[in-house]
């Protein structure tokens, strides 16, 4: 027989509101990715036919291939694009709400943060102010099991990649002060 | 019989400690990986293939095909327990395996899943052990025009056969391909693209962009979704297991049913995803009671389960016999062999027979000893949910940028892996398929040299595709998948008529 008596349960206190307004619909960002990617099969298809797209006397010149290509996604994303065009606007389909994009900054905007950072402090130092800080300001999770956490995590990756599998990360000023 | 001879062979070669610890290692990893939300089996793969850079070929494919078959276990505990799917492709099991969870019925769901998963997987390690060295000695004849008209035929199937709009699939499949050519051109060795950038000298590494795709941007789409959840905590007891055991043999058609559709679709590209929904709804068709299912039936776990594992397993298939993966986690371990410097293709069969008999009787090893853990374990690895997500996505932000790092040691990578995150979460939005993406990126340089060659050996007359019966027919058989959503609209055009006037 199975326990099902002990349950397990975990809530999310800053979760998304259903209620939240929407931000833009699928439509526009539809319209925005098929443009940009009419845009870079013009740019890549010009670049490659300045490479030469046609044929030399041994066969297919470097550029012959991927300039085809280009004409295929330019025309697929025109195609994308009339096809959005031509459906009834309403109703529209949310792409994403207020509070969902609140959400996926939170998580975005320190994620970039850390790969800045990762150029000048390396990669371990970096690795635990984003999991230290993320516990603590997002998850609102009690500083010291943040720093624990964050401090065992970063600890058994440099243990594992960089002495076990030599698999060399960037380092920063506090690595420097040990000597790695 | 050979293929037992060499399967024999293969099973001396993993019969070391190291491989052993190994496949240990990558078991409990990937049912980790197949647990926890944000984390999927292609994503796992690719984040752990640095850690193998400094092993032998053979030691890492075991450990990341164990992954692999740990992620796909993994996807079950979560489905029936919490009704979340881990992965994508058990989502059908949440369907019966949740109510049967519900009524105190979990410890039995969960044997059902995994028992039905090692028997799928079992029936597609069958297929691979006796059909792959005969497609590989087949495909030794093949020159470019063959290849390039066997990669032509994995790309029109994509398009023809994909659920998702045309011109998506097709935006998302030449996508791919674009990249690949991006860099140093390996016939004329001329740059490409590169817009006298120096980072994009090197191309657009393929595994920079799997570990954005699906890793930063899987915890992008996590973060939108309400992460509360509550289910049922099981532990599964010896007498549960033998009781289920006794009652699957009652259930041997649909067994065989759902193994078939898995290797089938596991071999053309169509994924577990549509294996684990085909199995499911084939079952229900087929059943006498087909109301009863989604109310707890155990026939509507092993239906779904049975072939998502025969799908995942046999996707390894034209991996290894022709080198074109049939999934987007074989095309991963298809980057790996690249990196590890061996040539996929049929030559692996004669060339590196240890790799590749090592690999398969792995097959069946892993999948052994994962139904062992996953069976004597659950109640570990259902507590891992416990851990909030937001101490678990930091750290697989942190893993993903350290897998990007470590491929080619290079920051540009990092930023890449960024991008391709954004990119991946508006594709996923917006419907564009990221499957095709992936495959034409990890193929797009060998298809490219294949159809150049043909063309150089044929002084560029496209007739070379049509040449001899094998490869005209190949490229035929290309073009009618390309073309077939057309066709099957002509032939409705042309019949509609006629029973109008029988009307």
């Amino acid at each position: 027989m199975a326990e099902t008596d002990t349950e397990i349960a975990v809530d999310d206190p800053g979760a998304p509101d259903d209620s939240s307004p929407a931000v833009t619909s699928t439509r526009s960002v539809e319209l925005a990715v098929y443009v940009a990617l009419l845009a870079l099969a013009l740019l890549l298809g010009f670049d490659n036919w300045r490479s030469g797209a046609g044929w030399a006397k041994d066969g297919p010149q470097s550029g012959y291939v991927p300039f085809y290509l280009c004409v295929i996604l330019g025309a697929a994303s025109l195609f994308g694009l009339f096809a959005v065009l031509r459906e009834p606007a309403a109703p529209a389909k949310t792409f994403v709400t207020r509070d969902q994009l609140r959400r996926v900054l939170q998580v975005f905007v320190p994620t970039f943060a850390f790969v800045a950072l990762m150029q000048w402090l390396g990669l371990y130092v970096a690795s635990f102010l984003l999991i230290a800080g993320f516990m603590r300001m997002v998850g609102r999770i009690a500083w010291w099991k943040s720093v624990v956490t964050a401090l065992v995590f970063v600890l058994v990756m440099f243990l594992t990649f960089d002495i076990a599998f030599d698999v060399i990360m960037p380092k920063g000023p506090i690595e420097a002060l040990f000597g790695r | 019989m050979e293929a037992l001879n060499l399967l024999l062979h293969g099973f001396a070669v993993l019969l070391t400690w190291k491989i052993l610890a190994m496949m240990l290692v990558g078991l409990v990893l990937g049912i980790f990986v197949g647990v926890l939300p944000g984390l999927g089996g292609p994503n796992g793969v690719a984040i752990l293939l640095p850690i193998t850079f400094t092993m032998d070929p053979t030691t890492a494919i075991v450990m990341l095909s164990c992954i692999y078959w740990g992620a796909l276990f993994g996807g079950a505990i979560t489905s029936i327990l919490f009704n979340i799917p881990g992965e994508a492709w058990s989502v059908a099991t949440t369907f019966d395996g949740y109510p049967m969870a519900q009524q105190g019925k979990a410890a039995e769901a969960l044997t059902a899943a995994f028992t039905s998963s090692f028997i799928g997987s079992l029936v597609a390690v069958l297929l691979i052990t006796f059909l792959a060295p005969r497609i590989a000695s087949f495909a030794l004849q093949f020159g470019p025009p063959e290849f390039f008209a066997v990669y032509l035929l994995t790309f029109c199937s994509f398009v023809g056969l994909g659920r998702e709009a045309k011109h998506k699939t097709l935006i998302s499949l030449v996508l791919g391909l674009l990249l690949a050519a991006i860099g140093m051109d390996t016939v004329s060795g001329r740059l490409r693209m590169t817009f006298g950038f120096d980072p994009l000298l090197r191309g657009v590494n393929f595994l920079v962009a799997v570990i954005g795709l699906f890793g930063i941007s899987e915890i992008l789409l996590t973060m939108e979704e309400r992460l509360a959840l509550r289910g049922h905590a099981a532990s599964i007891k010896l007498s549960v297991v033998l009781k289920v055991w006794k009652e699957m043999p009652r259930y041997w058609v649909t067994l065989v049913r759902s193994s078939a559709i898995g290797c089938w679709l596991g071999i053309t590209p169509g994924g577990a995803i549509a294996a684990s929904f085909m199995g499911y709804n084939l079952a229900k068709r087929f059943a006498k009671d087909p109301s009863t299912f989604g109310t707890g039936r155990i026939e509507g776990v092993f239906a779904p389960e049975t072939a998502a594992h025969a799908s995942g397993t046999s996707a390894l298939l034209p991996m290894l016999a022709l080198g074109i993966p049939g999934s987007g986690t074989a095309a991963i371990l298809l980057g790996g062999l690249m990196v590890w410097g061996l040539n996929p293709g049929p030559l692996l069969f004669v060339e590196h027979k240890d790799f590749v008999w090592g690999l398969i009787a792995s097959m069946y090893l892993g999948n052994v000893v994962g139904l062992i853990i996953v069976l004597t374990t659950v109640p570990i690895f259902a507590a891992v949910l416990r851990v909030p997500f937001s101490a678990v996505a930091p750290m697989i932000i942190v893993s993903c940028a350290i897998g990007a790092y470590a491929i080619q040691n290079a920051m540009f990578d990092v930023w890449l892996m960024l991008l391709f995150g954004v990119v991946g979460y508006v594709f996923k939005k917006i419907g564009v398929p990221l499957a095709p993406f992936t495959l034409a990126l990890v193929l797009g340089n060998r298809s490219e040299d294949a159809f150049r060659l043909s063309m150089i050996g044929s002084a560029g007359d496209m007739r070379v595709f049509w040449s001899n019966g094998l490869v005209g027919s190949i490229t035929t058989l290309a073009l009618v998948l390309l073309f077939w959503p057309l066709i099957g609209r002509i032939v409705a055009v042309v019949r509609r008529p006629q029973h109008t006037a029988q009307a």
